[in-house]
């Protein structure tokens, strides 16, 4: 079973008090942000914070850095600090093509080499927020073997379709279709947007149910009480689990007597059942204990 | 990075954060660092320890320093002291 990424949730990364919590409210992944969460004069601040919070906390969950992105003052400064403290992963935001995650690929492999990590050890993901990037998304997923998710991030993306964000998302479904195909395409993982009205706890919810449905493997969030709406609704239900067992049953019985035909409770069953049963069970045993169900 | 060249700061004076200010120091009057903190009979000489043996391991000999403790961390009070000798530096 790959990495499990369901709530990946942003932290400023130049707030003390946020960045020391950041590990206990059980996010797959926690992205210490040096970009839009970080005031302009506090770039040098949050990145000094950063490097010392991923050198000297233990937060028992993966780590990720959101850098400014490169064509920026900032991008290329953020990585020289934060790669000598080994996140797990760098998320590179506003990806406009593969030729910029090359770029940094390079730049991580000196420093992996320099500081004696193991070659390969830090990942990559990108958020997808513009239409080219849209557009070259399968590029940017398969540029470099470090590359693990695209992401969309929806506030500049929606700004740049020149329209507004609505509570069914409309404007957002042929965006994230694509981004599903790319990542897929690619063999790497599909995160979603965040959901910004921490308040509107059913409209989160009905985005989750969306983006599960769609088949993306997780959702930024930005505040902590997200992070097990987000893992309940990820979550196989009973009645998944029970079925998944029934089918691999079915399966394996039909393999013993050599059975050419396999069904259950009169529908039949071929191979992409039996590999989706298969994946429900390894999922249902990966989040076992991690929150939701 | 031996000497400053400014007064710089770093921090802020929100809980958990410290706010450090640098001013340059004569040279032979050594660190000299002023601490204000609420945990300051439990932790108040070693936040002084570690403020001074970070401005050391940069090369500064002589520096006064001004810390508004907000119950900072290890790992904020070096970033904050490495920010702002950054900045004096500039």
């Amino acid at each position: 079973m790959e990495k499990l990424r369901r709530s990946m949730m942003f932290i400023p990364g130049n707030n003390p008090g946020m960045l020391q919590n950041a590990g206990i409210y059980g996010a797959d992944t926690i992205i210490l942000d040096c970009e839009d969460a970080v005031a302009i004069t506090e770039k040098d601040s949050a990145r000094n914070l950063v490097f010392q919070a991923i050198s000297e906390m233990n937060y028992g969950t993966e780590v990720a850095v959101r850098i400014n992105h490169i064509s920026t003052p900032f991008g290329w400064d953020d990585l020289k600090r934060i790669l000598p403290a080994k996140p797990d992963l760098i998320r590179l935001p506003m990806a406009q093509g593969p030729d910029e995650i090359r770029q940094i690929d390079e730049f991580i492999s000196a420093a992996e080499q320099k500081n004696k990590f193991p070659a390969g050890s830090i990942k990559m993901m990108a958020a997808v927020e513009t239409p080219k990037g849209l557009r070259l998304a399968y590029e940017i997923a398969s540029a470099s073997p470090r590359m693990v998710a695209l992401a969309i991030g929806a506030e500049d993306f929606i700004a740049n379709l020149k329209t507004t964000r609505s509570k069914l998302g409309r404007e957002l479904l042929a965006a994230r279709g694509q981004l599903v195909l790319a990542a897929r395409e690619a063999g790497i993982q599909c995160i979603d947007t965040v959901f910004s009205d921490i308040n509107d706890e059913e409209g989160f919810k009905n985005e989750i149910e969306l983006i599960k449905e769609m088949g993306f493997d997780g959702k930024s969030v930005v505040n902590p009480r997200q992070v097990s709406v987000v893992h309940d609704i990820f979550a196989p239900t009973a009645k998944e689990i029970d079925h998944a067992q029934r089918v691999l049953a079915a399966y394996q019985e039909a393999l013993e007597k050599k059975s050419g035909v396999i069904s259950l409770n009169g529908k039949m069953i071929d191979l992409p059942i039996v590999a989706r049963a298969e994946r429900t069970l390894a999922y249902a045993k990966a989040t076992a204990g991690k929150g939701g169900k | 990075m031996s000497k400053l060249l400014k007064a710089a700061q770093a921090g802020t004076v929100e809980s958990s954060d410290i706010l450090i200010r640098l001013i340059p120091g004569d040279a032979g009057t050594g660190i000299k660092v002023e601490l204000v903190s609420p945990t300051m009979q439990q932790y108040g000489a070693h936040i002084r320890n570690l403020i001074t043996k970070t401005l050391v391991s940069h090369g500064i000999d002589d520096i006064q320093v001004n810390a508004t403790d907000r119950g900072a961390l290890d790992c904020t009070i070096k970033a904050r002291v490495i920010t702002a000798l950054q900045r004096a530096g500039e």
